[in-house]
């Protein structure tokens, strides 16, 4: 009887307990759930509106069907313009970024002394900020004056007008890439430090040699790692924006105008809020493919056995 | 017996030549390496430091004599550089404290309570971290825009208040890791889950929630395209779009331009170096577990 009685109290608390973690639960994710309505859910409904009207913010919007889709697809040459130079930024500056990183990683990951020093100086120009690297590099490639054409010119090579030159802009932009190139190869050396040393001590008394080891262990080891860098890689590259911006304008000739800067042109220069609706829309389709390729073709070569 | 010691001595020598050998090339490899990366950095401080005649030299002048201190007190003078630092400051202030309010404690509600959707809820947080920020940016612009938001510091620092996926889910990374004996040991003692917040997690994840106000500052600090939608007046710019702003007005004074781009760098490499270590860890909590 008296048992029954405790048994009953306790359940009851314990449910009081549960009514109270649970509302405390929804209150403590509120601002996140708040957030997310106004922010996020509210404004992708409300860009889907706008991209199938005509709205430059002045006069009520006005519905135009598909038109902001077929006159992008079909009567806008500097889309596919600013769709060319993303991707040719994108399949130059991921993989030049990544073997950059890699290779500053695999050196990093010996012992010997001093590391920890080498690891900053690789990495400092990773978090300079955007506005003040981009300065950096327009002084850097000042055709007459600048660093990049001095040092050229010490093994005789005529520099060429980099960032007004159509063909040198983008090679310019990747290159400067480059030297934020520490943002990578920090999580490669966490990959790398997280493979299980007794993998290499087995290959050793196997009698493998360096390049054995590097190889069949390190690399395939590594390869969620890799994968990792290269999707984020692909989505910052897809989303490049500020250096065009401060540094050429993108120009000359529209050859640095990628795709974000023809999406900002068309929202906040010539207000075609419509437009530019549909211009991100499709740009979060071709993130949304490039992504599910990268993920459908991961099996073939990410090895995640290590785990 | 002899030959063979011998043997596994002149074995042994070979093995440390070669060992010597590697770490020579190594340290070579690394020197020349960081040089390159560090050459930009004293182009920059160089630059900065020129009189006018000495910047357009060819070949150029590495080190600056007379050395120009005199550039720092021109780019304070000449453009509202402390304006512009006080509204950085500003909008990078209001942003840490609203990811502090906001971000842990929606990331212990995704790692500890359980209610109603709560997985449904995490897995639409993790997508809206994949969502192209350019898809709603044009729609936030014309809610902004309607509420009178435009030209004011606003839209900048609201958002922090409602938590950022990215954050939210480090932390809750972070969360999952914790014990939860002395929770439970609070909960029984009658502690609500809002005392067991505020007395037992928050002081547990200082180095997670650290590292996530670093991301969050730097992330403010050289924030541009948000700056460059919503602010125009000169005197209402934050750095990062101030010195754009300065670079088009200015054009070819780089000497004045690398004073500015050293002063508005610094304070970031400062903060670098101040918190290396949770620095490094986030990186890692990113990398690994995302």
């Amino acid at each position: 009887m008296f048992a029954s009685k405790l048994i009953h109290r306790q359940r009851k608390k314990r449910s009081k307990l549960f009514r109270e973690r649970t509302t405390a639960g929804y209150l403590c994710a509120l601002p996140w759930i708040i957030g997310f309505l106004i922010f996020t859910l509210g404004p992708m409904v409300v860009s889907i509106i706008i991209s199938f009207e005509e709205y430059n913010i002045l006069n009520p919007p006005r519905f135009v069907g598909s038109q902001n889709y077929v006159k992008l697809l079909t009567g806008d040459s500097l889309f596919w313009k600013s769709l060319y130079n993303t991707l040719y930024i994108t399949v130059f500056g991921v993989p030049f970024g990544m073997v950059v990183g890699l290779l500053i990683a695999l050196i990093l990951n010996t012992k010997i002394k001093g590391i920890t020093t080498f690891g900053t100086m690789f990495y400092l120009p990773a978090i300079v900020p955007i506005v003040a690297s981009s300065l950096l590099w327009m002084w850097m490639y000042n055709p007459r004056f600048g660093l990049i054409n001095f040092l050229l010119s010490q093994v005789g090579i005529e520099g060429p007008n980099w960032l007004s030159s159509k063909t040198w802009a983008k090679p310019a932009i990747i290159f400067m890439g480059l030297w934020g190139a520490g943002a990578g190869m920090i999580i490669y050396l966490a990959g790398l430090q997280g493979i299980p040393k007794q993998l290499y001590e087995a290959a050793s008394i196997d009698g493998a040699n360096w390049w054995r080891k590097f190889a069949n262990i390190t690399i395939p080891m590594l390869t969620p790692t890799i994968f990792f860098n290269m999707i984020m890689s692909i989505i910052v590259h897809f989303q490049i924006f500020t250096q065009a911006y401060i540094m050429t304008q993108g120009g000359p000739a529209d050859s640095t105008l990628f795709y974000v800067f023809h999406l900002f042109n068309h929202a906040f220069r010539y207000f075609n809020m419509g437009y530019a609706s549909a211009l991100a829309w499709v740009l979060f389709i071709i993130i949304l493919i490039a992504t599910l390729i990268q993920f459908r073709l991961a099996p073939k070569w990410v090895h995640y056995g290590g785990e | 017996m002899l030959t063979k010691s011998k043997a596994s001595v002149s074995w042994f020598a070979r093995k440390q030549t070669k060992e010597l050998m590697f770490k020579l090339f190594a340290y070579i490899i690394l020197l020349t390496g960081s040089c390159v990366f560090f050459l930009p950095f004293f182009w920059m401080i160089s630059t900065s430091l020129k009189i006018d005649t000495q910047i357009f030299l060819f070949p150029p002048k590495w080190v600056p004599n007379p050395v120009k201190w005199q550039n720092y007190y021109e780019v304070l003078s000449n453009t509202p550089f402390l304006i512009w630092l006080r509204n950085t400051t500003y909008v990078t202030a209001l942003n840490v404290l609203g990811v502090f309010l906001s971000c842990p404690l929606v990331a212990y509600s995704f790692a500890r309570l359980e209610w109603r959707g709560r997985n449904v809820c995490f897995i639409i947080l993790i997508s809206t971290m994949m969502l192209p920020p350019q898809v709603t940016m044009v729609p936030v612009y014309l809610l902004f825009k309607m509420l009178g938001w435009v030209e004011t510091f606003k839209p900048l620092y609201i958002r922090a208040f409602f938590g950022f996926p990215f954050y939210i889910f480090l932390l809750r990374q972070f969360f999952k890791t914790i014990p939860r004996e002395l929770e439970e040991a609070a909960m029984i003692d009658g502690c609500t889950p809002y005392g067991i917040y505020w007395k037992i997690i928050l002081p547990l994840v200082k180095p997670a929630l650290a590292t996530v106000i670093i991301f969050n500052f730097m992330a403010s600090w050289n924030n541009f395209l948000g700056p460059l939608i919503y602010l125009h007046h000169p005197e209402m710019m934050t750095l990062a779009l101030g010195l754009q702003y300065f670079e088009a007005a200015y054009e070819v004074d780089w000497s004045l331009l690398m004073g500015a781009a050293v002063m508005m760098t610094a304070p970031i490499i400062a903060v670098f170096f101040f918190f290396q270590k949770y620095f490094v860890r986030g990186i890692v909590l990113t990398g690994i577990k995302g």
